[in-house]
This record gives structure tokens, sequence and C-alpha cells, in this order.
């Protein structure tokens, strides 16, 4: 055990200072000490990407960055993404989109797809695809998860957005 | 009009069964408020640490723990000397197997645990985990099922070496667990004698993992003054895990409570009890504090649970038409080190004797060998019925190899051999009954949807050509599967008959509680268990509360897995509504001073049968339960139910797949890949479709890449996701979904269930277009995983591919 040192960062907007191991993983720092259990671990080797947070605007996983390396840093997590009591249009899409089962990937889906709507509004379904691919489900295939991030898209760049999956259809065609 | 509309607008309200109704679950899980098992914090919680083996097979000489005990921060180290005074150094299994909990002198397969270390936090646990010193004496290493029955293998367990007769009869050999026969013999090789055609192949499941995102883990508290024992755990069966706990801790069940929370995923994984979660009971009761046991991927990838590994031999036997006769199958089923296999207790290969599959075949025997190997135990279910997704393999692969050998077209073989509708209940000569399908419209409508005529066209004109890079390969399966267990009289697990339960409870106000017996590990349990309910007893499912998981305020029942949480729970949940209903109709007979003949249930309400305008709604009948009620009756709104289902349900299915794949790399491409399912009623569709979106992109991942293999020293190649194949975004495969409505008439709601057949039944389809792309040169099968690398090395067998 070597001596801790202090790291302060900027967490969904709040100052906050946490005294660390050298060797302390930022995930860890996350869920224990800062108390945001929405970043999860699958692997611990950077491949699943369920502890993905977004760190001065670039996703990375939480599970590979030792927290001292977020010295001064501006994270946001799963937590930080409603605002004034209303949910992101990327959350409202994976809702309404059934992009989540299990719900294990889905504060990393979140935070990787606010990442890409960020650098590209409009992106294509190949696109999606490709930018979601450090972020593995077991329970989606997928498909729906792409579906919500069209949602979100449409909906942040002003458009009128339709549920692929409408409540009452089946109801209605009986 | 103005009525249907009104009408309309009552049912709306209700969201029941057969809407597209949003999750319940997804508020919490897309703020980052779910509660999963690593999120449980405890006022002192201690974490816990394995030490692991690193061979396969090896003597343990001495185990010094002073430099560990000695590290700041360490509270204890336990191995299998601290656990044989509490008799816990051995666990009993699922298959009526012994297995350590802590290597008790010797291991016996790889990541084996040897001891248990507590400290104050994770990192000073994997620092003490590494100064526990372990002396080894390696033995010789059995991976292979086949080499572990010659007489001179080396003897895995030596605890129960001379020990004749198992949990399923005689043992033959050391290494042998046991031999499961069904079906008749003799008349089944009478008719492979006489038959015009016969064909035989030799297939290899491999061994695969179910590896949810989430791995395994607990946190046990054990409170010493009260004597109470607390469990969060990573589990499909809560109450089945506390019957265990208190089988090997004396501790009654009334004072352990264990807790299902959220579950990242369980496909299998999370059905058993394992020696984490053991261990962490055991030092939680030593050091009177709260123990968290978390697993890692790699500790997850090799020593909990593993699927498959069975070794097939499929023949049939048919006439000149494609008729099939008879079936006989033989199985080497490896289950590693220990039998911890999650079968009902009277089957220990499952069902996998629902092997004929969709097919009117009039003879059949099977026979499955149980093998031990150093290898790690498990033979769960991964997103499957009990070993349903090796029959289905099996029988799938066979009628494409007797298409092929008698030269008609794979979809036309299958109509030859279909079960007719009109031949249902169907029995089987392997002892199973059919509750309903309707197989030729599934398939003809599959087969309409993607023009398989001009699909067959396109490959012949692609075969013609030499010069095609990318040859064209189509597969097709028409699987029944075998869910919903199951009827107590032939389906247990430690004695425990594997009914399921449901309780509900209508508040004053109208709105209600219900708790049930199983655990959603991400089906939607909350939202679909809901919309039973509200069709079953008029409460708007918005006014209802579904909880599961806590054994402390759920009715007692068998857990999530099998696909049996809709046909045995729902099940459960539908006659429970019943319960409420009728009690509810008595009570608005009572208000609207009517005899209880002259009411009728009518969505939301109770009408008085002539009257429409004469109603009392289910609200309103919720009031009085707590303040006027008929003479004579209890007061209270309320039911339960225990269903014990009198058979098991048999969805179906009917698969298309068209694969292009590269003759001079081996890479595939998925072009289209047609899946109809037919679960019989349908609660939620837009939750069906997304069950089976998932289904079919593990199927995938099993198909094209998935494999745990071994070298000869029993070392684990490939234990991290760097090798164990998940897809990603990019290579899964857009799917195509449909369906057909055949409900189960025993059930009562006619529903069957439906999360695990596009598992089941898209892996054959992957393999049978892989086959096919290469079946014009007489290939008729070809083990997974289909990855690149083996289809190239396929290909340039064939002399395709650049030499």
């Amino acid at each position: 055990m070597s001596k801790k040192i202090m790291v302060s960062f900027k967490l969904n907007g709040t100052q906050t200072d946490v005294v660390v191991e050298p060797r302390e993983l930022l995930i860890h720092t996350l869920r224990e000490k800062c108390l945001h259990t929405g970043p999860h671990i699958g692997c611990e080797t950077s491949h699943c990407g369920a502890c993905t947070v977004d760190v001065n605007g670039m996703s990375v996983k939480s599970c590979t960055l030792l927290t001292v390396q977020a010295d001064e840093a501006e994270l946001l997590t799963v937590e930080g993404l409603a605002k004034g009591g209303e949910l992101h249009a990327l959350q409202e899409g994976f809702m309404q989109e059934h992009g989540l089962q299990c719900g294990f990937c889905t504060p990393g889906m979140l935070i990787r797809a606010y990442r890409l709507l960020q650098e590209n509004p409009n992106p294509s379904e190949e696109e999606i695809r490709y930018w979601m691919a450090g972020n593995l489900c077991r329970c989606t295939g997928y498909q729906n998860i792409v579906k919500a991030v069209q949602y979100a898209a449409a909906k942040l760049r002003g458009e009128a957005v339709q549920t692929s999956h409408p409540l009452m259809a089946e109801i209605l065609a009986h | 009009m103005g009525n249907i509309d009104a009408n309309l607008d009552r049912l709306a309200a209700l969201e029941g069964m057969g809407c597209s109704r949003k999750r319940r679950e997804d508020p919490r899980f897309i703020q980052g408020k779910g509660t999963y098992v690593d999120d449980v914090k405890m006022p002192g919680m201690l974490f816990g640490a394995m030490v692991r083996s690193p061979y396969a097979h090896a003597r343990i000489l001495k185990i010094d723990k002073s430099r560990a005990l000695a590290h700041p921060g360490v509270h204890a180290v336990l191995t299998a000397d601290d656990l044989k005074p509490l008799k816990l150094h051995w666990m009993p299994t699922l298959a009526g197997d012994v297995q350590a909990v802590l290597a008790d002198e010797k291991v016996v397969f790889q990541n084996q645990e040897v001891a248990f270390v507590v400290a104050d936090d994770r990192y000073i646990a994997a620092d003490a985990a590494e100064l526990v010193e372990v002396e080894y004496e390696e033995l010789p290493v059995v991976v292979d099922p086949l080499k572990a029955l010659e007489p001179d293998a080396p003897v895995i367990r030596e605890d129960i070496r001379d020990k004749l007769t198992g949990a399923h009869g005689a043992r033959t050999h050391p290494n042998h667990i046991f031999t499961w026969n069904v079906g008749d013999k003799d008349k089944t090789a009478r008719v492979f004698d006489n038959a015009d055609v016969t064909v035989r192949q030799e297939m290899l499941y491999p061994r695969v993992h179910p590896c949810p995102l989430e791995t395994c883990g607990c946190v046990a508290s054990f409170d010493k003054v009260r004597g109470d024992l607390t469990v969060y755990i990573t589990s499909q069966a809560p109450h089945v895990v506390r019957t265990v706990v208190g089988m090997l801790s004396s501790i009654p069940e009334s004072k352990i409570r264990i807790i299902s929370p959220d579950i990242g995923g369980g496909f299998g994984n999370k059905v058993g009890v394992y020696p984490g979660y053991v261990v962490a009971i055991v030092a939680s009761i030593v050091l009177g504090r709260p123990v968290k046991w978390i697993e890692s991927r790699a500790e997850n990838l090799s020593s909990t649970a593993f699927a498959r590994d069975y070794h097939m031999t499929g023949e049939l036997a048919a006439d000149s038409s494609g008729r099939i006769k008879a079936l006989r199958v033989h199985v080497t089923a490896d289950h590693g080190a220990f039998d911890a296999c999650a079968d009902p207790t009277k089957w220990p290969a499952g069902m996998f004797h629902v092997c004929t599959g969709s097919y009117d075949i009039p003879n059949a025997f099977v026979s499955v060998d149980g093998v031990y190997t150093n290898k790690f135990p498990g033979g769960v279910a991964y997103r499957c019925s009990f070993r349903v997704t090796e029959a289905v393999y099996l029988i799938e692969r066979m009628v494409d190899v007797l298409a092929q050998k008698l030269g008609i077209d794979k979809a036309e073989i299958r109509l030859r051999n279909f079960i007719r509708k009109d031949q249902f209940p169907f029995s089987t000569p392997l002892g199973l009954d059919y509750d309903s399908g309707d197989y030729e419209p599934a398939l003809k409508k599959v087969l309409a949807a993607v023009d398989y005529p001009a699909l067959r066209a396109e490959q012949a004109a692609r075969r013609a050509d030499a010069s095609a890079e990318w040859l064209m390969g189509i597969g097709i399966v028409t699987f029944t599967e075998i869910v919903g267990a199951g009827p107590s009289k032939m389906c247990d697990i430690l004695g425990v008959g594997m009914f399921d339960s449901c309780e509900i409870r209508v508040h004053p106000d109208g709105s209600a509680i219900a708790r049930m017996g199983t655990i959603t590990q991400g089906q939607g349990h909350q939202t679909t268990y809901a919309q039973i309910i509200a069709s079953e007893a008029g409460i708007p499912a918005s006014l209802i509360t579904v909880e599961e998981g806590d054994t402390s305020t759920a009715p007692y029942g068998l857990g999530t897995y099998g696909s049996r949480s809709t046909p045995v729970a729902g099940a459960a949940v539908a006659r429970a509504s019943h319960k409420i209903r009728e009690k509810a109709r008595q009570i608005a007979a009572h208000l609207l001073e009517a005899s209880p003949e002259d009411v009728e249930f009518d969505l939301d309400r109770f009408v008085l049968k002539g009257s429409p305008e004469q109603f009392k709604t289910l609200k309103q009948v919720a009031w009085a339960a707590y303040n006027n009620v008929p003479e004579g009756m209890e007061m209270g709104l309320e039911a339960v139910d225990y269903y014990d289902p009198p058979n098991f349900t048999f969805p179906f299915g009917a698969y298309l797949c068209v694969l292009d794949v590269n003759r001079y790399t081996g890479e595939t491409r998925v072009r289209r890949f047609y899946a109809l399912d037919d679960c019989g009623t349908r609660i939620n569709p837009m939750i069906i479709e997304g069950q089976i979106h998932g289904g079919l992109t593990e199927g995938f991942a099993v198909a094209m890449g998935q494999e745990l293999p071994y070298d000869e020293a029993g070392n684990l190649l490939g234990g991290t996701l760097m090798d164990y194949f998940v897809p990603t975004s990019v290579e899964t495969p857009h799917w195509e979904t449909d369906f057909t409505v055949t409900p189960s008439p025993h059930h009562p709601i006619g529903a069957k269930g439906v999360a695990e057949s596009p598992h089941v039944g898209s892996i054959p389809c992957f393999t049978s277009a892989m086959v096919d792309a290469f079946a014009h040169l007489g290939v008729t099968h070809m083990n997974m995983p289909h990855n690149a690398y083996r289809v190239w090395q396929q290909s340039r067998s064939l002399g395709l591919a650049r030499q």
C-alpha cells in the first residue's frame, strides 16, 4: 500500500474531492467513494463497456483509468444525464424503443451514445453500430439500441418522434 | 359506436395482455438507479477474494496462510480444514452429487476454489490472496470425456472411487456418473435393420458459457444477536438457495432471508449454488460482519457453470421418400469434475428426450453417458430448457443429413415428417406429450416471406459459377421446444416440486401488490405479470406493483430459468387473479343487491346481467372489501395460488438463415435471418420481440464463435472477453421476426413461454446454413463454432481457398 493522494474532479457538475491510493481505478472510486453505482463492472479488462463514463468529452472505460488520471477532469456518468427532473432524450429513447432488458449495460450504453450524438447529431445505422461496438449487451441483440439512439437523435434535432412499439396498435387491431 | 369507443378506452386504461406496455423496470435502469448485488453496501462490510488452483489435477501438499493473515487489513483466510469442523467443506449439488466448497486434499479442475481471503476492501483481499502459498503435486489430467472412460484413465473423484451406484443408477468406471436410457432399444434396432435408408452423424456441441454481463456474487450478513442470515445474491432461484442454505447450515429457513435484487442477466449461469456463496456466508457467520464476494469475469468464465459439452452421435432410419421411421442417439456428456448439472432430479440429461423434434417419428432410443473430466462443473441450460438446445441441434442436423442423402429439399423433408395439427395432443416415442402445434403453416409462412424458390435459384447460379468468391448457404430449422418445468410428478429440485406461485393483495383504493416465486433478470416480469392481472382481474396495470426475489415476502417458487416464468408462474398469476375476480364478483353482487349468478365480469367492472348501466367497478369493490362484505365472508381482497402445471408447454418456430461465405477467407456475412415464433398467447409483443432479438443474438454467438477450449494439461484457453466471443453491435445481424399463435390448451391463458426458443432454434439454423454453403461438395456436417478460421479450413480442405 502506498501513500494516498487527494484527487479533485467535477462529477456531473459537482466539485468532488477524494483520497485514493495511486493504484485505485476510477470505477471503484465512482462506485464506492462517490456512491455513483450507475456505471457497472462487467469484465475489468476494457472489453464490455459497462463502466463507460465521459471524461473531458471522451468516452472512457473507467475500469482502465486510474483515479489519479482523472484529477481536474470533468466527468459525466449516467446519473448526470437527466436535467431538472427531465429525462435526457436518450433515456426516453431507450425506454420507448425497448433498448434495455437487464439494465446492466445501459448506463455505459447511454453515456457512449451521448458522446456519439455530441459528435454526430445525425448518425446512420452503420455509424451507430460502429460507435457502440465497445459496449457489449447480452440481452437485446442491439437492434432496439440502434433504434433508441435514432429516436434520441431525431428528438434532439427537433424532429417529431414516434416509437416503433406503439402501445395500442395490437389491441385496436383485434 | 359510442359504446365501442368507451370500451376501447377502458381496455386501453387497463394495459392488459396483448399490449406493448412500456417497461416498469426501465425508469430505474436508465437513470443508473438499479440495485445489483455489487451495489449493496452494508455497515462494516468486508470483501472476499478466492485463491484458486493453477492446476487441473493435483494433490494439495500444504497450504500456508501465515503471510496472508499477517497482511494489514486481512480478517480471515478460510481453507477446507477450517470448514471441516462445520461439515461445510463439501456441499450437495443439484444433480445428486457432492462438490468441494474449498478443495479438500486435491484439486480437480483449473481455477478450483482453494482458499477464501476476507479483508477490509477488494484491493487488500486481492493482495492477500496472492500471499496464500499452496504447494501442489501434479497428477495426470483427463480433459477428453471419451478418454476418461478408458480402463487406465486417472481417477478424478477419489472420494467416490468405490461407489458403484450414483444418484442415477449403476456406475461402470470411477469416472462414469450415469447412463440414462429412454425409449425402446430393441424395437428401434429392428427398424434400423430393415430400413430403406439410414444415416449416421457424429457431432460435438462444444463447451460454452452463458456469460451474463454481470458476474456472480453475493453479500452475506449474519446477525449474531438475532441469529438471522440475510444474503443478497445473484440467483435465478432465491427460494431454492434458501432451502439449500438451510440444509447446509442447519439455520431454520425462517431465519434465512435470500434476496435476489436486480440481476444483470442470468441465462442459466445463476441457477446453481456456488462455493463462493457458501464461503461468504461462512465467513460472515464466523466474523459476525457482512461479507461481499464478487467474481471477476475470468473467474466467471472458468468456474461458475458452463453449458453443453455434448459429444453426440445421431442416426435416422427412413423410407426412400424421406419418411423417418426411427431415431437413435448416443451422447457422451462431459459434466466436469463434479456433477453440478442443473436438471430436474429424475432426468440427468434434462429434457434431452425432446430430440424427436417436430416430427412424427414412431420409434426412438436415446442413451446418455455422463462422465467426469478435469474441467469445471456445470451443465446449465444456457438460455434454454434443460438440455433442449442440444436435443434440437441433434434432430435438426440429422433431418438435414437425411435430406442431403436422399436429395430431397430441406424444407420438403420437414413438411413430409411434421406432426400434423390434428395429431395433437401428440405422444412421442420417448414419453413426452406435446400440448399443441401447427408446424406446416409456420414453415410455409417463412418460405413465402423470403421467397425461398428465388433464394435456391440464386444459390444454384452461384454454385454453377466456378469463379464466385462468395458461397451461399441457406439454413432451415423447424424446432419444438419443451419449457415450463414442470409437473411435480416428473420434475423436482432437491425434492421440491417445480410448481410456482403468486400472491395478490388488492388495497382499499383498488391498487394492488403481487408477489411471485420467480425473479426477473431482464425479462420484464414487473411489466408483464401486471398485464395478466389487468386482463384477468380488471385492475389497471399501472396500479399494480410486482415484487419478486425476496424470500421473506414472496411466496415459495422455483425461480426463473427454462422459460418457466410465463408457463408456470404466469399461470399462478392468472389463477390468483381469477380468485380475486370471483370474490370481487360476490362483493359486487352484494353491493348491487343482486344474486352473484346475475353479475358478470366485464373488463374492469362487475355488471348486472341485462342492465349494463348497473355496475360496480373493481375499484369500488376493493373499497367495499374492507368495510362492507356479504355476511359470512372474510374481509379483505387477496389471493394466493400455487400452480403445479399438468404438463410442459411446447413452443415452436420456423427459422431461415441466408449466409454468404467467403471461400478465400472464411469470412461469413449473415445476409438474412427470418425467425417465426409461436409462443401461444402473447402478453407483451414489444417484450417478446426484444426477447427474440436477444435469444437470436446469443444463438449467433454460440454458433459462430463461442467455445471454452482446453489444452491437454487442463488449462482453459481463453477465459476472458478477449478470447470468449460476445458479439458487438457491428457483427450482430439484423433480425426479422414473425409469429403465429397456437395457444397451449392446458395453460390458463394459453401462453407457452418464449425467451429461449430463439436461442434453441437459431443455433442449428446457422450450422444448417453453413453446411449448406458447402453441401454441393458433399459436406454433411461442420462442428461449431463457425469462426472464420475454421470455415477457411473447411474451404481449404475442399480446394476452394488459395493453397
